[in-house]
């Protein structure tokens, strides 16, 4: 056994950037920072189909009741309010523009636009999250949120099918709001270690993969926001 | 081989490089998680051996004397979790490939460690949460967690158990996602996708698996959980949800999960049948493809399990149809192993019995499957001693033996250790015996009728129960044994070369145990796998050389 190979045996727990090629970020059972990478964004490809799948559960309960029922859901939908859907909408589409200009910015390696960028993006995120708690207390107030045993208000018929509307739409945007809460701590430890210098044009692969999660999530609301809003048409005079 | 010859003790490699706690609680070597997973889930076997017992003791009479209807209700829903989530979906793959995954392709890991660390943690605070629900007063819905016995019928620990499973599902996830990437980024040289060894192709169907069908069951049980905590009605008929759209989503995964309980063995299957035959593998592109299309087939037949639930008949004879189309590559696997067995000069060591074990008892469960996956024979036999008889010929039959194969044929690997060989055989033959014991009767018993789920049965059923029980206790004898000795071995076993048993694969080109990472040189492929034949100068030829 050759004494480079010894020293290398000795355990090291955290051992993500011991140095063996000369760069500091290569972790120490990748060959180089190409194979590092491909494996990076393989694995998060890997990890946003698992997501899919998830989300595809609770689009199959929607398809299947919707189908189900579909004058209760049209009317319950009404009740929604979609421009502050609109809104969101929007908010969440400039966001995944200035992620993407952040990944821009932190594979070209310039510091300052990358942390302003990303910083705009967890602004925009949480934008959005307090329009969703104002629309939240909304239904509340207006006795539409059927969970934990509430009064549920609904004149009209079908009021169990309108229930399972608003059941299906807490959870779904629930859902949705837990992954826009994780991304904003993400992006939170991203401006963090982009603060401290950790990312050049060489090193920017969670950037890369954080932009990908982001705009993942974006893309589930924007499949969410006509499902659950724009049923059954929106009047725009109201 | 080259082989290194410095003894065990004097050498530095995984196992005695560093005694601390904190080196195993913060490890990142794939080959330490491996041991982690390999203590927890022998664990979780007894923990789930210890409920089978004592259903197997209330039936040993017609009336309830152990144990009463409740008692009992929670005890097969605790045996079903403990050894579904928490043993027989991570043993081989988060054990077995865990370890061997890395070694096979020539890797010094798998490509995320750290992520590989986080899926036992996950592991384990999700049995930690499922044993926590056990403490607390069991759960008694059914592994199945159907509602309406999970929501409004059950006051048992429902949320808790169900957080279980849904915190270790990401553990499979993860484990899942780490092997499909290290599968295709951290080849060897020259190890080309026809080159790997088969056990590999197994491991990434398995991981397909995983990565598509876990978070459908995830989002199942997640929202089982909300409607029972925010008491809202997804699933429940009287606020209008639809609990056969439960079974849908339950099924879509749990099909194709059962797969991922039996195709890891299968990859081990095609391991060790090569070697103890010494011939180069039968069919070794139809093995390696018949694992995706028993994977990709397999997510399409889920309704199987819903022929009795109201399901359209027109529905029910589609999923009939493809169930069976899962048959053909099962039989192309079956009939490719025993075409390598035929003509080889085989060696009847103890791995190659539990690999014969396999495939015999794999064709009954199979066939089996078979039956109840015709329409009018499934009426018959659904929620019967039959089904149950079923799928233990195909769990414990196939993947527990193939399990113990592996831990057989790798444990010089593992260890450094032989195993005492003459008692290792008498302990499969024990697992042999007393696993029909106790199976085979249930297969009568559901044919004459006897329901599963009940712990009284009509007094005709005694005979044929009481003959189950007595299997069982050889069965639990013999599950006793191989635990005795592999801990035995590790200080009086004789120590084991690098490659014991002379076999192709690149694991056995390094030393027995390994060294953190793996290799003393990252290892250059030149062959394929299974090149066993007297042609060859020592009558095998390794798939590649450590580079000079
Ligand atoms: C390969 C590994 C397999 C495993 C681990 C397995 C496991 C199981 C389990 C656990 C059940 C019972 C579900 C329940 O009611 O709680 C079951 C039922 C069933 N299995 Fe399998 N199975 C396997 C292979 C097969 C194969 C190869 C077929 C058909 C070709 C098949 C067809 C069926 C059918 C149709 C049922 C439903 C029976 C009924 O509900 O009456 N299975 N299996
Ligand atoms: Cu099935």
């Amino acid at each position: 056994m050759d004494d480079a190979r010894t020293r290398m045996d000795e355990p090291n727990p955290l051992s993500a950037t011991v140095d063996r090629h000369g760069s500091p970020y290569l972790a120490h059972h990748f060959d180089d920072l190409e194979q590092q990478f491909e494996s990076a964004r393989l694995g998060t490809w890997a990890f946003l189909a698992t997501e899919v799948m998830f989300f595809g559960g609770m689009f199959l309960a929607y398809t299947v009741y919707r189908g189900a029922y579909p004058e209760a859901f049209a009317e319950a939908s009404h009740h929604l309010d979609w421009r502050l859907g609109a809104l969101n909408t929007i908010v969440l589409l400039t966001s995944s523009l200035t992620m993407a200009l952040a990944v821009w910015a932190g594979q070209t390696g310039r510091r300052r636009p990358l942390i302003i960028f990303l910083a705009i993006t967890m602004l925009l995120g949480l934008v959005f999250l307090g329009v969703k708690s104002v629309e939240y207390t909304e239904k509340y107030l207006e006795g539409h949120m059927p969970l934990l045993g509430l009064p549920f208000a609904w004149e009209g018929e079908h009021a169990g099918q309108a229930a399972l509307f608003f059941d299906l739409y807490f959870v779904m945007t629930g859902f949705h709001a837990l992954h826009m809460i994780i991304g904003i701590g993400i992006i939170a430890v991203l401006i963090g270690l982009a603060w401290r210098g950790r990312f050049n044009a060489h090193y920017f692969t969670p950037i890369e993969m954080t932009g990908l999660y982001w705009h993942f999530v974006d893309i589930v609301w924007v499949f969410l926001y006509p499902l659950l809003y724009l049923i059954g048409g929106i009047a725009l005079g109201e | 081989m080259a082989a290194i010859t410095a003894p065990v003790s004097a050498r530095k490699h995984y196992l005695n490089i560093d005694y601390s706690w904190r080196s195993w609680l913060l490890t990142v070597d794939h080959k330490r998680i491996a041991i982690l997973y390999l203590l927890s889930i022998t664990l979780f076997f007894f923990v789930g051996g210890f409920f089978a017992t004592l259903l197997r003791l209330e039936l040993v009479t017609p009336q309830g004397d152990v144990v009463q209807a409740e008692t009992y209700n929670k005890l097969f829903t605790m045996h079903g979790v403990t050894m579904i989530f928490f043993f027989l979906i991570p043993s081989i793959p988060a054990v077995l490939g865990n370890f061997l995954l890395p070694l096979m392709i020539g890797a010094r890991d798998l490509a995320f460690p750290r992520l590989n660390l986080l899926s036992w943690y996950l592991f384990m605070l999700g049995a930690l949460s499922a044993v926590a629900a056990m403490a607390a007063g069991g759960v008694d819905t059914g592994w199945t967690f159907y509602p309406p016995y999970s929501t409004r019928s059950s006051n048992s620990q429902v949320v808790l158990t169900g957080l279980g499973a849904f915190i270790a599902g990401f553990s499979s996830i993860l484990t899942g996602l780490n092997f499909i990437v290290t599968i295709h980024t951290m080849r060897a040289p020259g190890l080309t996708w026809f080159r790997l060894p088969l056990f590999v192709w197994a491991h990434y169907a398995t991981s397909l698996i995983m990565l598509l069908g876990t978070p459908v069951i995830a989002i199942t049980i997640a929202l089982a959980g909300i409607e029972r905590l925010l008491r809202i009605g997804i699933f429940d008929p009287a606020l209008g949800g639809d609990p056969v759209l439960f079974q849908h989503l339950f099924w879509f995964y749990s099909h194709p999960a059962v797969y991922i309980m039996i195709l890891p063995g299968m990859g081990v299957i095609s391991e060790i049948i090569p070697c103890f035959a010494r011939r180069r593998i039968f069919g070794y592109r139809f093995i390696a493809f018949s694992s995706f299309a028993i994977a990709i087939i397999g997510f399409l037949a889920w309704g199987h399990h819903l022929f009795v639930s109201g399901q359209s008949v027109y529905a029910s004879m589609t999923f009939s149809a493809i169930t069976y189309l899962v048959a053909i590559p099962s039989a192309i696997k079956t009939f490719n192993w025993t075409a390598t067995l035929y003509k080889g000069s085989i060696a009847y060591r103890t791995p190659l019995w539990y690999a014969l074990w396999f495939i015999g008892l794999f064709v009954i469960g199979g066939l089996t499957g078979l039956f109840v996956a015709a329409l009018p024979v499934d009426v018959h036999v659904h929620d019967t001693y039959f089904v149950v008889a079923h799928f233990h010929y195909i769990m414990v039959g196939g993947q527990v033996m193939a399990y113990l194969a592996a831990l057989h044929f790798w444990w010089p690997k593992f260890s450094g250790r032989m195993y005492p060989e003459g008692l290792a055989k008498f302990a499969a033959f024990t697992i042999f015996i007393g696993f029909n014991l106790t199976f085979f009767p249930q297969f009568i018993l559901g044919y004459l009728g006897m329901p599963r789920r009940y712990y009284t049965y009509a007094p005709e059923f005694q005979v044929l129960n009481v003959l189950s029980t007595a299997g069982a206790s050889i069965l639990a004898f013999g599950f006793i044994l191989p635990m005795v000795y592999f801990v035995w071995s590790l200080r009086y076993g004789r120590k084991a070369d690098p490659n014991p048993w002379e076999a192709t694969g690149l694991e056995w080109q390094t030393s027995s145990p390994p060294t953190t990472h793996n290799f003393e040189q990252t290892p250059v492929v030149t062959h394929g796998p299974y090149a066993y034949s007297p042609q060859e100068p020592h009558d095998y030829l390794p798939q590649g050389v450590a580079r000079v």
